[in-house]
């Protein structure tokens, strides 16, 4: 039901990390962004609706002072809020929040790095837009950084810092669904595949701990109170989020899965569609619009963003 | 990324080095003795308790230039010297070797696995020497230590870490093509079929619960592969099955070509393989533009003198010196180039004092300096 369209290419390969692709849809110009990572550049590239022109930008990662290139970034994402799109990078030095073009950063915040290396790697990851105006980053330590981000301009500050998790996050998501009724408004997953379900508000509220069943969960979901994640060993599971009970499981692939998607404004948990791509390792996935009509992935050493659409 | 990824890069690295160096001095009839000595040497090297020390210490992945040079410290540790060319060859084996492993790997914590593969082989190459094998052990428990804690999330960073450096290397290497394990465009093969790895359930399930945990429904789909059930659980141990094939010497296994036991007589010209390889002959071309009017001399006389010939791993070998044209095949005809690599006895006296001090006292640099100075000072010692 799907087929395979002409690919986007991209100026620099995809690197190995988790969740390395994001797309922003904008209707308005009839554009889609996709931003992939390769170390420690971003890989912009807005696509037109009609396939017929393509224009790249590169973000290198600016770290405050001085550009160095062992300052890997570890992801990359759009978070969309009512008043504005920002684009958020995450690396070993801290966090960049640019304006969604990627043209001007707004925002700087730098990770705690100790003096010399110590064991345990340093770096952020995992990013989410939650609700109205907050955009929060997960961290190696465990942590979850709250940022209040105004309207306009660029007056971000970091509000609250969240301390549950004590394994390295690894991804977050904010309820997609559009609909308030949901108590849940964000998870966190971490490397032990520990979910944390929060509310938000002036002060983030945990509403509940999935305890993960050892080994990483690597990508998640939210989607009308459910969470979808997606684990080291292959599995994908669907838990409800506020009270964790757990409502279906896949065996879904034959290797630790990188990213995973919804498609909000479909809801279905059957099996549609599968497609292997060849000689790849895929490690970006992404619905590139809300009826999951299209959708794009990456893989490792791979300069092109692979499409598909519904036939 | 990860601070815990040299040693493995190294060891791994090493351990692919010392499989081609050992298989090209094996082909060429070496006197078994001078191979058994270069192989000793080279593995005290990369085994030395201070050098280990220094690289399980957390830091940062060296750059290629770096990891070329510290690679190539330890194989001039022994008599045996290579050229640039050579070395330039023998760093390109290596590493994609290596990436094939990291990439093709199936959990993350695999990668222990495949250096113990490495460390297993290597104590088995030198078996006869007690005290090696002690390092080597000794260096195993090492790992075990640092390494059998880390959850598989910590190792996928490792792994992570590792495929950033090896990112976009697409050389495309005769033994593997011709095994199918890469593809013409330099990228590797990834199979969909066979057991999924320990720890695994075979994809294609989809199981509903009720809120009571009890299982009401199930369901299932084409998984776009055809996979088995897992394999049995490996060792982590000091020795034990390992499972896995990647990081085994894939050198020792005797291509059909190889069968013939060598004669000390010359031998006829073997029949050339009869499909041509365009990319052997390109390599050759490169390599030899790259030596230029480079003279391959005859090496009768060298006692201890090394030729080691990194191209012929697909080519048909002469046991004559000097440049050899396989002719009146009808095929496309290749020349065998064999690089000389002779012993320089002085430069063999320093390197030997130099080794011999560095296993006595190899002692740390203080300081941070760029990264690889420390380790590159302490192999000089000085």
């Amino acid at each position: 039901m799907y087929h395979k369209e002409k690919s986007i290419p991209i100026k620099s390969s995809a690197s190995a990390l988790y969740n390395n692709l994001s797309v922003l849809r904008i209707a308005p110009r009839c554009l889609t962004y996709f931003t992939v990572v390769h170390a420690n550049v971003v890989n912009m590239v807005s696509a037109s609706w009609d396939g017929l022109n393509y224009s790249h930008r590169q973000l290198q990662s600016k770290e405050g002072n001085v550009a160095t290139s062992s300052s890997l970034i570890m992801q990359a994402a759009w978070c969309v809020l009512p008043s504005r799109d920002l684009l958020v990078l995450t690396s070993q030095k801290g966090i960049q929040m640019y304006e969604s073009d990627g043209s001007i950063m707004v925002y700087w915040h730098a990770l705690d790095t100790p003096e010399t290396p110590t064991a345990k790697a340093v770096f952020a990851q995992g990013i989410s837009a939650v609700r109205e105006k907050h955009i929060c980053v997960g961290v190696s330590s465990g942590s979850v950084l709250v940022f209040d981000v105004p309207s306009k301009g660029s007056n971000i500050t970091l509000s609250e810092v969240l301390e549950e998790h004590k394994e390295a996050i690894t991804d977050m998501a904010s309820e997609c669904s559009g609909s308030l009724e949901c108590i849940a408004d964000l998870v966190s997953a971490d490397d032990s595949g520990l979910l944390c379900v929060w509310k938000s508000g002036e002060d983030f509220q945990l509403l509940n701990k999935i305890p993960g069943f050892d080994t990483s969960c690597s990508s998640v979901k939210l989607w009308k109170g459910t969470v979808i994640a997606g684990y080291g060993t292959g599995q994908i599971r669907l838990y409800e989020a506020v009270t964790g009970i757990l409502h279906a499981e896949v065996n879904a692939h034959a290797r630790w899965i990188y990213s995973l998607d919804i498609a909000p404004f479909t809801g279905l948990i059957e099996h549609m569609y599968n497609e292997c791509v060849t000689d790849t390792q895929i490690c970006g996935a992404k619905f590139c619009d809300g009826d999951g009509y299209a959708f794009a992935v990456t893989g490792y050493d791979l300069s092109e963003i692979i499409r598909y659409t519904q036939a | 990324m990860s601070q815990r990824t040299l040693p493995l890069l190294i060891i791994n690295l090493g351990g692919e080095m010392i499989y081609i160096l050992d298989q090209r001095l094996r082909a060429q009839d070496e006197n078994d003795d001078k191979t058994q000595r270069v192989m000793n040497d080279i593995v005290g090297t990369m085994f030395n308790k201070a050098f280990l020390e220094e690289l399980l210490r957390p830091q940062d992945l060296y750059s290629h230039r770096a990891l070329r040079t510290v690679l190539t410290r330890i194989a001039h540790a022994s008599i045996m010297r290579l050229n640039l060319a050579s070395m330039d060859k023998l760093y390109d084996l290596m590493t994609m070797a290596f990436k094939y492993q990291i990439v093709l790997c199936p959990r993350p914590e695999d990668l222990l696995l495949i250096t113990f593969n490495h460390t297993d082989t290597i104590k088995e190459l030198v078996k006869d020497n007690p005290s090696l094998v002690n390092q080597i052990n000794e260096a195993q428990r090492q790992l075990i230590e640092v390494y059998t804690p880390l959850s598989d999330g910590e190792f996928q960073l490792i792994r992570h870490t590792l495929l950033v450096l090896f990112q976009d290397m697409q050389i495309r290497v005769s033994i593997f093509l011709k095994e199918n394990i890469q593809n013409p465009n330099g990228h590797f093969v990834l199979q969909t079929s066979g057991p999924v790895p320990h720890g695994f359930e075979v994809p294609g399930l989809i199981r509903w619960f009720n809120a009571k945990g009890r299982e009401v429904r199930r369901t299932r789909f084409p998984s776009g592969g055809s996979y088995t059930s897992a394999v049995r659980q490996a060792s982590f141990d000091l020795s034990g099955d390992r499972v896995t094939l990647l990081g085994t010497n894939m050198y020792s296994t005797p291509s059909p070509e190889d069968m013939d036991p060598p004669t000390t007589s010359t031998r006829k010209p073997k029949q050339a393989d009869t499909t041509p390889n365009p990319l052997a002959t390109e390599e050759l071309n490169l390599l030899a533009k790259l030596m230029g009017g480079m003279e391959v001399q005859k090496l009768l006389n060298v006692e201890a003198g090394f030729r080691v010939n990194l191209l012929a791993f697909d080519q048909e070998e002469e046991e004559e010196e000097g440049i050899v044209i396989s002719e009146g095949t009808g095929h496309q005809s290749s020349r065998v180039i064999n690089l000389k690599v002779t012993q320089d006895q002085l430069a063999s006296t320093e390197l030997a004092r130099i080794a011999g001090e560095f296993d006595e006292e190899g002692s740390q640099t203080e300081g941070p300096g760029n990264k690889g100075d420390d380790l590159l000072a302490m192999m000089d010692e000085l």
